[in-house]
Formats: structure tokens, sequence, C-alpha cells
């Protein structure tokens, strides 16, 4: 695949700790993420996938190590950089249109427009997002976080909550705008059929620190039914079980 | 679809049924003079002293004054409680400065000062609306602070990560996630208006409808007495509606 003229983010993650109190939750982390690559972190529970992604928005501070962004030290959160939370987070008092041109200026009610359509759901754009089944509630969420065109896009589980149908329906319609806006993506997951069918390497984190990092060879669109796939899968899988 | 309205209209019927019985009960017991003309009045002579007191003006004006009286106690202790729930909601520094001190003022029941007030302001417009005020405060201070500290802390980091200012954060954030608290507070704010309204002007006053009510009783008018019981009531009710119709409009999306 060509993605030469990727206008992502290079992402490295360099030594990085991370303690609330005595207690270790990242253990020196270090990662490389190429512009425009599609990683996904998996792993149990609790092992610091999403301190990890809190770290990398600048959401928190490392208590030790530094995160770039390109060349540059992370400080904190970024204009460049959009969350797409477990839960939508929408704001029950807006209308739909106006939840997604949140943070941009007058004119991004068209942009909103614009992004509102590519996930579908334009003729929702005056609804009050209560009225939306949980599926429609994410599809608004995933429009707000690409409206201002990030250069990386972390997800935080974003289809843990949602119906195993609705779960592939949003898988596709992700990696069908990854593919067409070439931002940076990290998504944390603990499904490891959706980190396998939307990456292109999958990192596994246990006890807050790297044990696998495994590239993903498949061509896109993919398709899950294929043994490659279920040959990647059963690995990952067995790594994350093996005791 | 004529039956389902006729359904619903019948709904709407139900509740009035029991204060009309209570009207041909008092019409009852009055006229067969089972309760005396100087314990109870009968509707009639209520309805008789409206249309009096209407025309020669004195309704009017005791209305008005109290009206008058009762908002310019809200707008002043409602926006020092409003005031003061928003700094301390959204300033941790403000809220251990002032909290607890507020906490203590509010512990004394406001109508006890009424002495106090009387010793001040004397039984003019002054000591009226600052009990008034006084009385408002704590339920919009209490019910704003509540309503910031409870907006829902992702929603605020959210709005951080998608890039609000601090200003915007408070305006499509924090403000609007308080709002149906902070209606709560007016709502109950109103009915202490009435109440310390109405325990003002019937001690300490020379006008409004409390004053009409206990010069009426100097002279054993018991249907003005009873009018102006009844203004009160409705006064609360029309107050208590025009709440429900800002918050229909304020909280739309509920």
């Amino acid at each position: 695949m060509d993605r030469s003229e990727t206008k992502g983010i290079k992402l490295k993650v360099q030594h990085v700790k991370k303690k609330f109190g005595p207690h270790e939750v990242l253990k020196n982390i270090d990662l490389e993420i190429s512009s425009g690559e599609f990683v996904a972190i998996v792993g149990k529970s609790g092992c610091g996938k999403s301190t990890l992604l809190r770290q990398i928005a600048g959401l928190d501070q490392p208590t030790d190590g530094v995160i770039y962004y390109d060349h540059t030290p992370l400080t904190g959160l970024s204009p460049d950089v959009r969350i797409m939370f477990q839960d939508s987070r929408l704001l029950p008092w807006k209308r739909v249109l106006h939840n997604v041109s949140i943070g941009m200026k007058k004119s991004g009610l068209q942009h909103a427009q614009t992004a509102l359509e590519s996930v579908g759901l334009l003729d929702k754009a005056n609804e009050w997002p209560k009225l939306l089944s949980g599926g429609q509630q994410q599809r608004v969420a995933l429009a707000r976080s690409l409206v201002s065109d990030p250069r990386l896009l972390l997800l935080d589980e974003p289809l843990g909550a949602l119906d195993a149908l609705t779960r592939i329906e949003m898988q596709r319609l992700i990696a069908q705008i990854w593919e067409e806006k070439k931002f940076t993506a990290v998504l944390v997951t603990h499904d490891v059929g959706e980190a396998v069918f939307l990456a292109d390497r999958v990192v596994l984190i246990e006890d807050g620190a790297v044990k696998l990092d495994k590239k993903v060879n498949l061509p896109r669109p993919r398709t899950r039914g294929s043994a490659e796939f279920a040959k990647i899968e059963e690995e990952v899988l067995s790594q994350i079980l093996e005791k | 679809m004529t039956m389902r309205h006729r359904m619903i209209n019948r709904f709407k019927i139900i509740p009035w049924i029991i204060p009309f019985l209570l009207l041909l009960l008092w019409q009852f017991l009055t006229a067969s003079g089972i309760v005396p003309e100087n314990v109870f009045p009968k509707p009639m002579d209520v309805v008789q002293a409206f249309i009096e007191l209407m025309k020669n003006g004195q309704l009017e004006s005791n209305v008005g004054i109290s009206a008058g009286r009762a908002f310019a106690g809200f707008l002043i202790g409602g926006g020092i409680g409003f005031l003061f729930g928003l700094l301390n909601g959204l300033f941790k520094g403000f809220y251990w400065f002032t909290d607890t001190s507020i906490q203590m003022i509010r512990n004394v029941p406001h109508l006890a000062v009424l002495p106090l007030v009387i010793v001040w302001f004397g039984v003019g417009e002054t000591g009226k609306v600052f009990l008034v005020a006084l009385g408002v405060l704590f339920p919009i201070y209490i019910n704003t602070l509540h309503g910031i500290r409870s907006v829902d802390p992702k929603l605020i980091e959210m709005g951080r990560v998608y890039g609000l200012s601090k200003w915007s954060l408070f305006t499509q954030i924090i403000l609007p996630g308080s709002l149906s608290s902070i209606f709560v507070g007016i709502r109950y704010a109103l009915g202490v208006m009435w109440l310390t309204l109405i325990v003002a002007e019937t001690v300490a006053t020379n006008s409004g409808i409390g004053y009409m009510a206990m010069n009426a009783r100097d002279f054993m008018q018991m249907n003005i007495i009873v009018l102006s019981i009844i203004i009160y009531a409705l006064l609360g009710k029309m107050s208590d509606l025009i709440a429900k119709l800002l918050e229909h409009l304020f909280l739309k999306w509920e």
C-alpha cells in the first residue's frame, strides 16, 4: 500500500514509566509508530493499555520517560490529536451537528456536516443525542473526532459497549476512513479479532510492559474468514492467555 | 382518534374533582349556617370582596407591591446565591474560603432574624426585601454549587481534549450541565420567597397583601382575609408555572 504522502504524526514512546503511588502501572515502555500507521494495543484489563493511551494523548504526564510527536517532546494536549472514548461523551444539551462541531469555529459547521455524512448520519444532524442508539452515538463521536482532521487519532476501546453486529459495521467504517485520511491511529482494545482486523501492528502489553509486537501483513480490505487472519489472531490470543 | 381525545380530556378533569367537591362543601357549610359567618365567609362573599377591591384599586396596588418585593428580593438573593455557587463550584480556593461561613449562616432560620430586621429597617421596604433575599440565597447557592460539582468529569475531559478554552468549557459544558440542578434551586427558592414575604408582610408592614389581610382582621372582614390567602396561593402557583416554563425552554433536551 502506498503511504508515501501520509500526514500522520510519527510517534515515539521512549522509556515511559507511570506510577500511581507505589503501584507501577507502566514499566519502561518503548514504542515507535510511524506516520500513518495503525497500531492496536491489546492486553488483559488492568494491564496498563488505557494508561499508556492517556500518556500518549497528553492527558497525563508519565512519571519517567518522554513521548515525541514527530520529533517534539510532548508536554500536554495537542490540537492535532483527538480521542474517541469508550463512551460517546456527547453533550446531551447540544444537537448532533453541534456536538460534532465542538471546539470548531463558526465555519466548522460545514466540516461537521461532511464528517456526519462520512459516518452516514447526516439525516440525524438535528436530533438530540439521547434519541440515538448506542451505535449511532459512537458514530457521531467518530465524526466529532474526525472533523478537525487530526493527525493522530486515539481510540480507547470505542466499540467495547456495542453489540457484535454494530461493532463489525463500525470496524469497517473506521478502516475505510483511516485509509482515506491517512492519520496515525492507536487503538486500545481487548478484542484481538478487532485488533487484527484493523491494525498494521498488534502490540501486546502485559504487566505494564510490551510482551509482543506483531506485524499484521494482511491485504486490505481484510476478511475475518481467512486462514492467515485466524493464525495471527490465535498467536496473539495464546500469548495473552499463556500463564 | 376522537376516542383517545375524549379519554385524554377526561383525564384532565380528574385532578379538579376534589377541589370542586371542596368548593361545594364550603358553600353548603357556610350557607346552611353550620359554620358561622364570623368563622369562615361564604364563597360568594369572597368573590364580592375580590370585585370590590378590584374596583377601588386596592387589590391591584397591594398585589403589585407584594410582587415587587418578592421579585426584588428574589433577584438580589438569587443573584448573590448564584454568584457564590458559581465561584465556589469553579474555584477550590473560593470554596475553602467561603463555604463554611455560608453554611453557618444557612443554619440560622432566616425568619428568626425578623425582630432584628424590624429594628434595623423598620416596617419599610428594605427589611422585607432583605429577608426575602436572605431566604432565597441559600437554596440557589446550594443547588448551583451541587450542579457544578456533579457535572460529569468525563465530559469536561472530552472538552479539554477537543480544544475548548476555559470559557468555552464553562459555557458549553459546565453551565448547561448544572442547569437542571439550578432549576431545582429556583423552584425551591420561589416557595421560600412567598413564605418569607407572607411572614414579613403579616408581622411588620403598611402595604401589600399581608397588610390587607391583617387590616381586614381588625375589622373582622373574613372574606378579605380568605381572599388574601387565596391570592398568595395563586401567586405561588403562578411563579411555579413560570419556573416550569423556563425549565421547559432551557432544558429542551431533557
